[in-house]
């Protein structure tokens, strides 16, 4: 080691609280620091003053007091005896059913419209592109307004469905005997679970499972000996076969429960109500513009260069797709994709505007005005969205992080 | 470049001290990048460092003007010490010049802002001056016509000469040099070369990080090989290339001029 | 080799470009390369056929046959008696309230609609500065003074008076920039609010001189609405998600952290939470006898929401700018302030403006949102006022058509110029 010669301390004078590289920084974030604090204890005097002037406090007992009011959307038992933060439970699930399925159905609208405005169909590709444009440059509030009322006012009235006394047809039918679109929604088959139903659900899930364990296996397969396996009809078997022998074994215990004109309203199936519907489709149909944009974009970043090296080694053309193209494109895809989903989860607050009773609506909503508590509820719906926007994040700081490791 | 004839009688080494390093370390995070550096540059001195990529030349070099920071030791510039003084590191910032191998031009800028932007904001000279020196240092790396462009429609070595220029409308008493060839065309080396040796023979203190030996040849009068964060071997050009001493310095020689 | 030899050749006479043969170019070879090239395709087209005439069959007799001059729905049901046609005259009996709002005084509507006009003068400018002189970007400069003053309207001294602050901080902020930056932006907001404080006085003692009637905050709506909510939040957005994407790069810890909360913290709560904010949450934060209209809160809260994302773009920009631009600055001798302004910033921002202005659209468009804390924009003017009146109860076709259609045109617009100058930008690093 050598001997430290080191600047010689000199003495501290107070203007090297500004001119010394060592303490500057500090005096600026001493500064800053002052400065936050005098901002945020005015507000918070502003605050308690008023909350003061006004005789209110803030606490969160409300949450267990009864919450007075109907959802029309339980994922769980609700009513309105219940508290005001079953409420919120019960709108915050409605919340994420809308987001996942919006997510999911959007990602098919987005990939489809990607690659056909990629088509060289011309009067396709034009079709595609004047979708993305409508769609992108329209406000996503009017599409939701837009088919909401379509929902509302263009389908048919139950009444239509209804067997009229003297005992003729009714105006319209059930669609195949098992959908009907109405103005209060639409009533499509649910699927009941007798004992022994979670049994061939699970079933179900772990042969959808099966299938990738199969794949993997192919592909190791084909590594080791250099057959290639078939894949496409056992897989079809792996799917089918372990569930139906399950559902055979254990009795038929699920079935279908059709939606059934009763005297007056539809009995048993599943309403999907209009403004879920509405919602539903609105954030798909909007956000699908956009991934067809950005599907396009990480389709269109892959260079010819690699689908030209690719044939130039002698790959078949669709597997230069699944080989070469595709686990490039969807590298520069997934990213954006996600931070669409993240749009999806917090476009979907947009529920209010069409009476769907999701987070919004009950907390930030009916629950809002009833108490009045304003800050404590608004508050909490934002840490609710906070919440859900930072495990997006963090999962997509970790797949990008995967596919950075990979690269090296 | 050989056919221009240095006269290198014309070029005085004083006694005076330019650049003074004592004992300096540098670690980035673990890893020990400068060890023990000991170098005295003597005013009007010409000095060629080289040695293999990762040997920490050019981070030396950039530890003189603070782009850098030591943790070790001590540098002082013209009896200025290196602190963490922001007043020093600006009067030593003023008076050393350095060329990048990347030029490091502002493309938003003319060639002519270029040159003006740091003498009207750091040395407060009026506009007219400044461009009056500009269009001097211009001329001297025989660009003045291109005044009014931007870097992005000059070649690479046009921008290299831009960017001696934009340092000496400064008017450094210093200037480094790190790698200020390496990201040219071959052709257009030896106009960037020209250029250094015509500062080389005004006297200006000179310190490059190169891999130009003709360069080091014919303009230096000292040439330091580094490696792995030491310097290994110094000498005046003529012994360093003709009777390499160490193992090391002769591996590196064989290397670059064997080819 | 020898054989190589043997067939020398040189060539004496150019050969003559030919046509290709027939069926390579022309219509019929577009046809068959884009519409028909395989039965697959074929048939794709066929559908596409099928969807356009579907979507014209519907648009256009709609459209033809419309009509514009009935009083009510009621005779719009009589004159069109089943045509298909659209009842468009709910256009041309409300558009003024589309576009104004109900409460703003009709015999004033010139005044939205001029400062709107001069829009087209004063954006041109600052978006096509290689094309147009420099001394134009006064019209831009001077715009938001103007139009405040056509749209708000009262004395002509409050804008003067703002702009005359405006200039003297600059020429406070030039002068001084010797002694430094924070010296010079001090200097700058002191004189600027002097200059304020008297001009202020000045029109407060006599509010009749050259003055406008005024109008109230309150009684803006319509698309107007959205429009100022959109120019005026992107406006004050930009500076502030500057300071916040420097913030973020910074190297003090605190000042960092604080840029990163609040940035992301915005990033993951909707645009609706934050209105709520506004609407019934910011007020507990004013001094208690301050009244802040609605308006000024919700520009607030979208002013916060644009620059968090705003920050992201620029922080983007800087991040792409090489490290070679900071080491020459510093090499140079220029200062935090100085590097950032004269070097980083023009470079960056010049690379952030397509995001920029990606933001400016999506923030245009969810103007609309202030629709549900009951703000009367366009889309609250069409749910409320007009499809709730007995006389137009039911239109809804027509009248979200004329919002689309308002909506489309402006964001449309500007997307593609945002296009335009990614090209531009690309074109111009080569």
């Amino acid at each position: 080691m050598t001997t430290l010669s080191d600047p010689p301390k000199s003495d501290f004078r107070i203007g090297m609280l500004l001119s010394d590289t060592r303490y500057r920084s500090y005096t600026f974030q001493f500064i800053a620091l002052m400065a936050i604090i005098l901002s945020v204890s005015y507000l918070v005097s502003n605050l308690l003053a008023n909350l003061d002037r006004l005789g209110q406090d803030l606490s969160y007992e409300f949450l267990g007091a009864p919450a007075g009011y109907d959802i029309n959307q339980q994922p769980i038992p609700y009513n309105s005896q219940d508290t005001h933060l079953r409420a919120t439970v019960v709108g915050a699930m409605n919340t994420l059913i809308v987001a996942f399925l919006a997510c999911v159905t959007a990602t098919i609208f987005g990939v489809i419209a990607g690659v056909l405005r990629l088509s060289n169909n011309w009067i396709i590709s034009k079709l595609m592109s004047v979708y993305v444009e409508i769609f992108r440059n329209i406000p996503v509030l009017i599409w939701l307004i837009i088919i909401f009322t379509i929902t509302a006012n263009v389908f048919a009235p139950i009444a239509e469905f209804r067997i009229p006394r003297d005992g003729s047809d009714p105006a319209r039918t059930l669609i195949f005997g098992v959908m009907a679109f109405t103005n209060q929604g639409v009533f499509v088959p649910r699927l009941t679970f007798d004992a022994g139903g979670m049994f061939v659900f699970w079933t179900f899930i772990a042969s959808i499972i099966g299938i990738f364990v199969y794949k993997s296996y192919v592909k190791k397969h084909l590594f080791a000996t250099g057959k290639e396996l078939p894949f496409w009809l056992p897989a079809l078997a792996i799917l089918v076969i372990p569930t139906l022998v399950m559902y055979l074994v254990l009795g038929r215990p699920v079935g279908v429960q059709l939606p059934e004109m009763g005297r007056f309203r539809f009995e048993g199936g599943l309403q999907l109500r209009t403004s879920f519907i509405a919602l539903w489709f609105a954030l798909s149909i909007y956000t699908g513009a956009f991934i067809a944009e950005n599907v396009r974009a990480g389709i269109l970043a892959i260079s010819k260069g690699q689908t030209e090296a690719a044939a130039a080694l002698g790959i078949r053309p669709g597997r230069i797709m699944s080989l070469v193209v595709l686990p490039q494109a969807l590298r520069v895809i997934i990213p954006p994709l996600i931070s669409q989903y993240l749009n999806i989860t917090k476009n979907s607050s947009l529920a209010i505007a069409v009476g769907y009773m999701d987070l919004t609506g009950t907390l930030g909503g009916i629950t809002l005005n009833q108490t009045g508590r304003a800050i404590e509820c608004v508050l909490l719906l934002m840490l609710f969205y906070l919440t859900i926007s930072l495990l997006i994040s963090l999962f997509m700081n970790w797949y990008n992080n995967s596919v950075k490791l990979k690269e090296r | 470049m050989t056919d221009t004839a240095v006269n290198t009688s014309q070029m005085q080494i004083s006694d005076e001290v330019a650049i003074s390093i004592q004992n300096m370390n540098k670690w980035y995070g673990t890893f020990h990048v400068l060890r023990d550096i000991d170098l005295t540059v003597q005013r009007g001195e010409r000095i060629v460092i080289c040695g293999p990529s990762g040997s920490g030349k050019s981070t030396l070099i950039r530890c003189i003007n603070a782009l850098e920071e030591h943790q070790q030791g001590s540098i002082s510039v013209d009896g200025t010490l290196l602190s963490s003084d922001l007043k020093n590191i600006d009067k030593i910032r003023s008076e050393v010049g350095m060329c990048f191998q990347h030029f490091n031009l502002f493309p938003h800028l003319t060639i002519l802002e270029n040159c003006t932007l740091a003498p009207i904001w750091v040395r407060k000279t009026p506009k007219k001056e400044a461009e009056e020196t500009a269009m001097y240092f211009l001329e001297k790396v025989k660009i003045p016509d291109q005044a009014n462009k931007y870097p992005g429609q000059l070649s690479g070595g046009q921008q290299q000469r831009v960017a001696i220029a934009r340092s000496l409308c400064m008017r450094p008493r210093i200037m480094l040099f790190d790698e200020p060839t390496s990201a040219l065309d071959p052709e257009m080396i030896k106009e960037v070369l020209d250029t250094m040796i015509q500062l080389a023979e005004e006297g200006m203190t000179m310190l490059c990080v190169t891999h130009e030996m003709g360069f080091a040849r014919q303009v230096a009068n000292r040439v330091i090989f580094m490696d792995a964060g030491q310097i290994v071997e110094q000498n005046a050009p003529e012994p360093f290339f003709t009777n390499p001493q160490n193992e090391r310095t002769q591996l590196f020689l064989s290397q670059i001029l064997g080819h | 080799m020898a054989q190589d030899h043997s067939t020398a050749f040189v060539r004496t006479q150019e050969i003559p470009p030919a046509p290709p043969p027939p069926g390579e170019t022309g219509a019929v070879h577009w046809i068959k390369t884009n519409l028909i090239s395989s039965v697959p395709n074929a048939i794709a087209t066929a559908v596409g056929i099928y969807v356009v005439y579907w979507l014209l069959s519907g648009l256009i007799p709609w459209i033809v046959n419309g009509t514009w001059v009935t009083n009510n729905i009621r005779e719009c049901r009589e004159v069109l008696a089943g045509s298909g046609g659209g009842c468009f005259s709910v256009l041309t009996e409300r558009y003024a309230q589309m576009l104004f709002g109900f409460e703003y005084p009709s015999e004033f509507y010139w005044r939205p609609s001029l400062a709107f006009s001069l829009l087209f003068f004063a954006v041109p400018p600052a978006l096509f500065p290689m094309y147009l002189p420099r001394w134009m970007l006064i019209a831009t400069g001077l715009y938001p003074f103007v139009a405040f003053w056509l749209i708000w309207g009262g004395t002509i001294l409050t804008p003067i008076g703002a702009l005359a602050g405006v200039m003297v901080g600059y020429y406070a902020f030039t002068k001084l920039d010797k002694y430094g930056f924070a010296a010079a932006l001090g200097g700058g907001v002191v004189g600027a609010w002097v200059v304020w404080q008297a001009f202020g006085m000045i029109a407060g003692g006599m509010p009749g001189f050259i003055a406008l009637e005024a109008v109230e905050s309150r009684n803006m709506g319509g698309f107007m609405l959205n429009m100022i909510l959109g120019v005026v939040c992107v406006s004050l957005s930009i500076p502030l998600g500057i300071v916040l994407a420097l913030g973020r790069q910074s190297s003090m810890p605190l000042i960092k952290i604080v840029c990163v909360v609040f940035i992301e913290f915005v990033r993951g709560v909707p645009l609706i939470t934050l209105l709520f904010v506004a609407n019934v949450v910011l007020a507990y934060f004013f001094p208690p006898d301050s009244n802040i209209d609605l308006i000024l809160r919700v520009i607030i809260m979208i002013t916060m929401f644009s620059a968090a994302y705003i920050a992201e773009v620029i922080r983007g920009g800087l991040a792409a700018l090489p490290t070679g631009q900071y080491e020459a600055a510093d090499s140079l001798g220029l200062n935090y302030a100085q590097a950032m302004r004269l070097i980083i910033l023009p470079q960056a921002l010049k690379i952030s403006i397509p995001g920029i202005v990606n933001v400016a659209v999506g923030l245009f468009k969810d103007t609309t949102l202030v629709s549900v804390i009951s703000m009367f924009d366009l889309v609250g003017m069409i749910r409320g006022p007009i499809l709730s009146s007995t006389d137009w109860a039911g239109v809804y076709w027509e009248t979200w058509a004329f919002a689309c259609i308002l909506f489309f045109v402006v964001c449309f617009g500007i997307s593609k110029y945002s296009q335009w100058l990614e090209g531009q930008l690309r074109t111009d690093r080569h």
